[in-house]
């Protein structure tokens, strides 16, 4: 009996210890983390972000947050990367689901492609999102095809749905 | 421990007491502005003056029973067989008989006043004058539209709202991320902001002042930090303030002003915040076009002053930990110039 009941704390303290482990939420990113806006990977002149030369020299921070893909999701909406990339289908931009990248699929790879833009449309967010906020983008672009723990992976968002906001039931205003 | 004399503590501590109460009359539903929470109050006391006599008739009761035992009973009897007498038996079936019916009838009358109340405080008004205010909860903050026919007189605005006095007010209630919950205790109760619904609410203020609000539905990290002022004004005032509202933002004046709007939209801001009469048309966060004339910040969070806008803009992150202001690295040199033409929105 002894035994079991040894055997038992020792199974709860297993999983206290690993639901201490699953959400870290770095609210405050660091000030080194703000702005840097070097290369996230080296790149090769004459194919930028091409699989054949491309090394990834930074790695993404927010890897695996729960925390930051769900704030990925967020400024996903928020910074309009659905106006063209739409929920990772597609439709104006090329879609964010899929297998092959044009310029990279690794984290670094995603973070150059934001950061600087690409040919076509791809506007560069360098300066204008800061770059914290880019890893999180890059987090959740990355949990779109899979690429992050399932437990980590949040879930698909509510708004993909009508919104009665649409619908306003205006009535008399205050200058009457 | 030196311990200051009786009647000085007793003095501070009523101090206390007397400025809480100061303080929270402007959050306090015992201190109806209108006539939804003038109901609620009534009610309430109502229930405070009926539940609390019944309290302490049972409370006598119980003690007395503690004190005295019943000669009335034969106690001897129950006692050696385990059964009351005849006529003790129909003596205590007529006292419980009596005492639950009275429990149901009070009961009953409890609720039907506080259904009345409910749905005399839901109804709709159909004055001519009434006003629509469109209050949208998000993660953690209050966007404050009135709507209006004419899209001209549309004014958007943030974490305050003005009202008219005597005017019948619709609150039009929407959540842009998770259930929220408009409040403000001083002019009626509670009603829930929900995501993909319009939820509805009516106030009126009879008299001038500000009332504070609280969301009521916990609604994650900063639940606690996200306050509403309902400001009552009489009617010219309001007229006043609402065409104020309608201008574009004013042009910076000063050379450091001019800077510091440059800045506003050099840097990320503009991502997120609008400032009408500039490019800034961003939507997620609130509108600064007369920020300076608001009295808060970080849904009133923090006073409006220089040096708390400056605090903020640096460091979101450590006055309201968790909200969704992105962290810029805004460089002192910028920094002045920035804070000085949000301050000059007036």
């Amino acid at each position: 009996m002894p035994y079991l009941k040894c055997r038992n704390a020792l199974c709860i303290a297993c999983l206290l210890l690993a639901a201490c482990q699953r959400q870290h939420r770095d609210i405050r990113p660091s000030p080194t983390r703000l702005a840097i806006y070097g290369d996230a990977a080296k790149e090769d002149a004459l194919r930028p972000g091409g699989r054949v030369n491309s090394q990834p020299v930074v790695n993404n921070p927010y890897n695996a947050s729960a925390y930051d893909i769900s704030e990925g999701q967020r400024l996903y909406n928020w910074y309009n990367c659905s106006g063209c990339h739409f929920n990772g289908g597609g439709g104006i931009g090329p879609p964010l689901i899929k297998k092959h990248w044009i310029y990279g699929g690794e984290p670094a790879n995603l973070f150059d492609t934001i950061v600087k833009g690409r040919p076509n449309g791809m506007p560069a967010w360098g300066g204008r999102i800061p770059e914290y906020q880019v890893w999180q983008i890059v987090a959740y672009v990355r949990s779109m095809n899979g690429e992050q723990p399932r437990s980590a992976t949040a879930a698909r968002l509510d708004t993909i749905q009508t919104n009665p906001q649409t619908i306003v039931n205006r009535t008399t205003g205050p200058t009457k | 421990m030196k311990r200051a004399p009786t009647v000085t503590r007793f003095l501070a501590a009523a101090a206390q007491l007397v400025l809480t109460g100061c303080i929270y009359n402007k959050q306090s539903a015992v201190n109806p502005a209108g006539p939804q929470a003038g109901r609620i109050d009534t009610l309430w006391w109502s229930f405070f003056w009926l539940l609390g006599v019944i309290f302490i008739i049972v409370m006598i009761l119980t003690l007395l029973t503690l004190r005295r035992p019943r000669r009335d009973f034969d106690q001897q009897r129950i006692e050696t067989t385990h059964k009351a007498s005849e006529e003790t038996d129909s003596r205590l079936r007529r006292i419980i008989t009596g005492a639950t019916i009275l429990t149901i009838v009070i009961l009953f009358v409890l609720i039907v006043a506080s259904s009345v109340v409910g749905k005399q405080n839901s109804e709709f008004s159909t004055a001519p004058n009434q006003l629509t205010v469109q209050v949208t909860g998000n993660q953690w903050w209050w966007q404050i539209e009135y709507l209006n026919s004419d899209p001209s007189q549309v004014l958007v605005t943030a974490n305050e709202i003005h009202v008219p006095v005597g005017r019948p007010v619709q609150i039009r209630g929407l959540s842009n991320d998770v259930i929220h919950s408009f409040w403000v205790p001083n002019l009626n109760g509670k009603r829930d902001l929900i995501p993909s619904r319009v939820t509805t609410q009516w106030i009126q203020a009879d008299h001038a002042g500000e009332f504070r609000g609280q969301c009521a539905e916990f609604c994650g990290l900063q639940h606690a930090h996200m306050a509403v002022w309902v400001i009552a004004e009489p009617e010219d005032k309001f007229l006043a303030w609402y065409k104020a509202q309608l201008q574009p933002a004013a042009k910076p004046s000063t050379p450091e002003q001019q800077r510091g709007q440059q800045v506003f939209l050099n840097y990320e801001c503009v991502y997120c915040h609008a400032i009408q009469g500039t490019p800034a048309s961003g939507q997620n966060g609130p509108d600064l076009t007369h920020f300076g004339s608001r009295r808060g910040i970080a849904a009133n969070t923090l006073p409006n002053t220089t040096g708390n806008l400056a605090g903020w803009i640096l460091d979101p992150q450590s006055v309201k930990p968790g909200n969704h202001m992105a962290t810029v690295p805004v460089s002192s040199t910028d920094l002045h110039p920035l804070v000085e033409y949000l301050e000059s929105l007036k």
